[in-house]
């Protein structure tokens, strides 16, 4: 099974990945009783340390890790050594005194739960919650859980499903992970994005490449789009929101293009008007919502096999013994 | 014939073994082994013998940043590596573009008393790139400076690149290029390739170094002024250099032990200890590195010995310092810190 710490999409063989999205299906069974709380993790400590701002995401991480009884600390590190404030290592040692068993980072840097993980700081698990312009598994899996539940019925891996990335592939942790993810799990990943916005070297990614979104949609099962940042434009990646949204935009025009079944996923939170319009962003063909419900159940997934939860406690009722 | 030392069975250059004996601060005589005598024996047997190696291009952090390097400690870390001659960069605190800066790191030099110091001065005043430091000034003062470099920075503005090549022939000095273009390289954090776009760090992308090599070259030769290029790191870099050399065009190169040694794939590790500027390149370009090397476009070896403080690389990636050791001994790996 999974090892230690999840760092990267890239590490999860297709085997752990569906046994990662198939903990998540049964947890989801479990936390849809009435007493939403599993005693798995009843005196492990979980930390969410959290350099950048996220609510969502670590509250996310943290709902999961309650429904598991773990006790839970919530580390808003406010600036990083980068700004000056108390290092990595530093608040690593800290989190280890407490005798964390878990440390959930998000991090600005790329790499960053890499150093958490390896640099003999500390003992427990890692998991990378968002590092840079790096990674984010969990919203990998939990896009990969969405995608199965809807084009799979819930069960297996993701072979031959189509799946459209759009957006700001060249800064999007969400794109890496999912690429990888997607493409060990069978689908076939097509990455949409002006050239400005496609890391250098993407044509040796596992997925195809276009610069035009109209030519990739008549042939997707999902499309997922990406939030573009306001800060791009300063770097001159394309000329304005406006340009960008009408290029990129998925609107219901756009989203007629797509074969009737095809979803549209979007990690959150959205740009309403630039790379998503209102009509799609509340069309019942966006899956949005049901994302943030999915990621509760992966991260407890992710918690529960890395934590070395036992399969039959799965099957205890309610709350405790 | 007091204080006499015997080299004994060393093989100069790797050449057949020999005895050598050292008078003072002369060779005597250089003997079958097993044939000459002095006070003191030291044996060689299965060593190289070589003259005193001079590094083009260190960072010995005095005046300002002590903590990470001193004068002295750096002489010392040389001397233990087999140098008699170390150049230290501009980019102290103090930045060293003044004839009192350059004076003073050429006088602690002597105190130390180990390697010659020779400091190399600014370019630029403040190496801000916008006026040029006095050279002349740094060039007829007790410390003699003849090679000018705002390393760390590149000279950028093409119009001061000119002018320093050429206001610096009036005494025979040398421009070292740090060639980067600032604005190719913003916020960059490794080399930009397949692997910088899988990692999801900034790329420093090869052409940054090429085009401002590029363009130094046609400068020096437009200007007939001599202009040595720091630390070349790419395959591209060293097409310009060769292309240039063979024009007859007026510059020297160099390129570091790390980056005929060590490749990109280092960084997945995500470990600040192979965080430098210019950040370690591809396979294909240390193999050009080497040719060129072995074919003379590169002229030197000089490490860019770039010390730093425990903590400045004991943290993550986009916060670590950038710079390798160099000594002890230079053809090692980086030591670890």
């Amino acid at each position: 099974m999974i090892g230690r710490h999840l760092l990267s999409a890239q590490d999860l063989t297709s085997a752990d990945a569906v046994r990662i999205l198939d903990t998540a299906g049964e947890l989801a069974t479990v936390t849809d009783r009435s007493v939403k709380k599993l005693p798995t993790l009843r005196g492990r400590t979980v930390v969410t340390l959290f350099f950048e701002d996220s609510t969502r995401t670590r509250i996310s991480f943290e709902l999961a890790a309650k429904r598991l009884s773990a006790d839970v600390i919530n580390f808003a590190a406010k600036g990083s050594s980068l700004s000056k404030g108390e290092s990595l290592k530093d608040t690593a040692l800290t989190l280890e005194a407490m005798g964390a068993d878990a440390v959930i980072i998000r991090h600005g840097a790329s790499g960053a739960p890499y150093r958490l993980a390896n640099a003999g700081w500390i003992q427990g698990s890692v998991i990378n919650a968002g590092d840079g312009t790096h990674e984010h598994p969990t919203q990998a899996l939990l896009d990969a859980f969405t995608l199965r539940n809807h084009l799979r019925a819930g069960s297996g891996d993701l072979a031959g499903a189509r799946v459209a990335i759009v957006g700001d592939i060249l800064h999007s942790r969400v794109a890496r992970s999912n690429v990888a993810l997607l493409r060990t799990l069978g689908a076939q990943v097509t990455v949409v994005a002006p050239p400005t916005l496609l890391p250098y070297g993407v044509h040796t990614w596992p997925c195809d490449v276009s610069y035009d979104i109209d030519d990739v949609l008549p042939h997707v099962d999902a499309v997922m789009m990406l939030r573009v940042q306001a800060e791009r434009m300063a770097g001159s990646y394309f000329p304005n929101e406006l340009e960008y949204s009408r290029r990129y935009g998925l609107d219901s025009r756009r989203m007629a293009l797509m074969p009737d079944e095809a979803i549209v996923l979007h990690p959150g939170p959205m740009n309403r008007g630039v790379e998503i319009s209102a009509e799609v962003a509340d069309s019942p063909r966006a899956v949005v919502v049901e994302q943030v419900t999915n990621g509760v159940h992966v991260r407890m997934a992710v918690l529960y096999l890395l934590l070395g939860g036992r399969p039959e406690e799965l099957m205890v009722e309610g709350a405790d013994r | 014939m007091s204080d006499s030392i015997l080299v004994r069975a060393g093989r100069p250059y790797g050449q057949e073994p020999v005895d050598i004996v050292i008078e003072g601060d002369r060779i005597a005589a250089i003997a079958e082994v097993g044939t000459a005598t002095a006070d003191r024996v030291l044996d060689a047997q299965g060593c190289v013998v070589l003259p005193g190696l001079v590094d083009l291009h260190t960072h010995l952090r005095e005046p300002g940043r002590e903590h990470a390097e001193t004068i002295e400690s750096g002489s010392q870390a040389a001397a233990l590596g087999g140098f008699t001659c170390v150049h230290a960069m501009a980019n102290t605190s103090p930045v060293a573009d003044t004839a009192g800066v350059v004076e003073q790191v050429w006088r602690r030099g002597i105190e130390c008393g180990l390697v010659d110091v020779r400091p190399v001065g600014a370019v630029t005043v403040g190496l801000e790139g916008r006026q040029l430091a006095e050279l002349g000034a740094m060039a007829s003062s007790a410390a003699a400076v003849r090679v000018f470099s705002d390393d760390g920075l590149c000279v950028h503005d093409p119009l001061l690149m000119r002018r320093a090549l050429e206001y610096v022939k009036a005494f025979d000095g040398v421009v070292a290029q740090h060639a980067q273009d600032p604005r190719l390289t913003e916020g960059a954090q490794m080399n930009e390739s397949e692997l910088s776009g899988r990692l999801g760090l900034a790329g420093w992308p090869a052409v940054a170094e090429e085009s401002i090599i590029a363009r130094d070259v046609l400068l020096a030769a437009h200007t007939g002024s001599r202009l040595h290029v720091c630390h070349v790191s790419t395959a591209g870099s060293v097409e310009v250099i060769r292309w240039a050399k063979s024009r007859g065009m007026p510059v020297t190169a160099e390129a570091t032990p790390h980056h005929l040694l060590l490749t990109e794939e280092l960084v997945s590790t995500f470990d600040p200890v192979y965080k430098v500027n210019p950040p370690l390149r591809r396979r294909a370009d240390v193999e050009a590195l080497r040719a060129a090397v072995l074919d003379g476009t590169i002229d030197i070896i000089a490490t860019d010995h770039a010390p730093h403080p425990r903590e400045d690389k004991d943290c993550e990636w986009a916060a670590a310092a950038m710079g390798m050791l160099g000594w002890r001994p230079p053809w090692a790996s980086p030591r670890r810190w």
